[in-house]
């Protein structure tokens, strides 16, 4: 390659590390995953630690109303998995998304929720992947797996979706041409103009955010970051996404679930 | 490198029917800025880009605005009434007094010719390289090469 010339050194001496990291296809720059609560301020963190002062809670009680309104089968979520939720299989939650034999193709702890609301319970389905009910759900359901770890298993039959994630993660897009590994796994810690970049992860979601006062799924989140480098940002519930969600819950398998989170 | 080179004159060839175009035009709505090609010699750009001269106050203003040049998000630069600057990329308070011009230039329009992993976006790539893009950046580049002049100049007086 005639770009980069033998005389200039110095460069090179910057260069090489990148260049090495490129060639060993290193997934990211980082060896320990770290929650994105280790990056927010200490005001941030007590806010997300007090129950009464998380904002996120009123949307674990919104769930819960959800959790227990009787459907017109006479049925409510908590005829199966206990009016306060507790005969859910807290492991089974961390494990998201699964693969799903019927499907034949990874599902999501949200797809899981609309499942059971349209076929356990045989309501009208929600149209949108991102209905505010489905994600006050889900809030409530991962708030029961509070402090578990992280556990998605992608040695199986998920192994090719958490290939197609882990390209799209590291696929440069839009017009400012970046891809997600660029923030996340090269500068945890640094400032982008007033906010701390975090590792990226989703170990919060649905996470309470200050910027936007809502909680919002994970792929809302996408959403919003591929907005920011001006890539065409894709639907909540697509492929793609589900596809990123794997990988990302991968990269950050072991991280303790913190459901609601608090974030900027 | 010989299709290249086509491609090269061939975009030139349609930049100055695009610039002909548009005098022809000028008097019914403000032509579109074609996109000119640029040249990379020794890690550098060292003539401006279409012959264009840049204002350094102008440049300043771009430097800061989020929906233009927004660089104080990664970099420190001197402009003390923003309170925050990012430093995912190096200072640039005396850059001028570290890179020649053309290297500037080159960093601005397309850093990753330089360093191929960077985070830094290009300013002035031809745009239609880019993925995927939102609906209302298709076709554009980030910058028009006026507004790259006029961040070159400025960048050139942080000496
Ligand atoms: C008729 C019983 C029934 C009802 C009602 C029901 N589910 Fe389920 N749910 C199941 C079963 C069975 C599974 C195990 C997964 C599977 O094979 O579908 C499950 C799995 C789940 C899981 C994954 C965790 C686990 O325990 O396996 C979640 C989360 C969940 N349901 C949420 C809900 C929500 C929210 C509602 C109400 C909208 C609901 N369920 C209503 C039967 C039910
Ligand atoms: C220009 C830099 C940038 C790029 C590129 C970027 N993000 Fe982000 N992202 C941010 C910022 C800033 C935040 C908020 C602070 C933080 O947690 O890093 C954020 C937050 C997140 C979070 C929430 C973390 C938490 O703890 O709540 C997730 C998840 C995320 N990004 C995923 C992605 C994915 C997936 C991509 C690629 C499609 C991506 N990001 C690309 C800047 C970026
Ligand atoms: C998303 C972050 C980001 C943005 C926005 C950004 N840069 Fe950079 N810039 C970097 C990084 C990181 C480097 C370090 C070199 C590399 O990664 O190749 C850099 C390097 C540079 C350099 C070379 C400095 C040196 O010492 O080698 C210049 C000049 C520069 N940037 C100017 C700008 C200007 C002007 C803008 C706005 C028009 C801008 N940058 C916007 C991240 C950014």
């Amino acid at each position: 390659m005639k770009m980069i010339e033998p005389n200039n050194k110095r460069l090179m001496a910057a260069l090489l590390p990148l260049m090495l990291l490129g060639a060993l296809n290193l997934t990211h720059a980082w060896q320990d995953a770290k929650s994105g609560y280790e990056f927010m301020t200490p005001e941030s963190r007590a806010m997300q630690d007090d129950d009464f002062e998380n904002p996120g809670m009123l949307t674990v009680d919104e769930g819960q109303t959800l959790f227990i309104t009787t459907a017109k089968n006479e049925m409510t979520c908590g005829s199966c998995h206990g009016d306060d939720g507790s005969k859910l299989d807290i492991e089974r939650i961390t494990q998201y998304p699964v693969y799903s034999e019927t499907l034949k193709k990874p599902i999501t702890l949200r797809n899981q929720i609309h499942i059971c609301w349209n076929e356990r319970l045989q309501n009208p389905p929600m149209k949108k992947y991102n209905d505010p009910r489905a994600i006050a759900l889900e809030t409530f359901v991962r708030h029961q797996a509070h402090g578990k770890p992280v556990n998605v298993d992608i040695d199986g039959p998920l192994k090719p979706y958490y290939e197609a994630g882990k390209a799209f993660y590291n696929r440069r897009a839009g017009q400012l041409d970046m891809a997600c590994t660029h923030c996340h796994s090269y500068f945890p810690g640094s400032k982008l103009r007033a906010q701390t970049l975090s590792q990226g992860h989703s170990n919060g979601f649905p996470t309470y955010r200050l910027a936007n006062s809502k909680v919002n799924g994970l792929h809302e989140r996408f959403r919003q970051c591929q907005h920011q480098f001006r890539a065409k940002a894709l639907k909540a519930g697509s492929d793609d996404y589900v596809n990123l969600e794997l990988y990302i819950n991968a990269i950050g398998k072991g991280l303790e679930i913190e459901t609601p989170a608090v974030r900027y | 490198m010989n299709m290249r080179r086509r491609f090269i004159r061939l975009s030139m060839l349609t930049a100055l029917l695009l610039v002909c175009g548009s005098a022809v035009l000028a008097e019914e709505k403000p032509a579109p800025e074609p996109y000119y090609e640029w040249k990379v010699e020794g890690f550098a750009i060292n003539a401006p880009i279409g012959g264009l001269v840049g204002n350094p106050e102008n440049g300043r203003k771009i430097a800061v605005a989020r929906k233009k040049g927004n660089c104080i998000a990664c970099h420190v630069m001197p402009i003390l009434e923003e309170e925050f600057n990012g430093n995912v990329g190096p200072p640039l308070t005396g850059v001028a007094s570290r890179l020649k011009e053309g290297r500037i230039r080159l960093s601005i329009v397309d850093e990753k010719q330089i360093n191929p992993m960077t985070v830094m976006p290009g300013y002035y790539r031809d745009p239609r390289h880019f993925n995927q893009v939102r609906k209302s950046f298709k076709g554009k580049t980030v910058l028009t090469a006026q507004e790259i002049e006029d961040v070159v100049a400025y960048l050139m007086t942080l000496k």
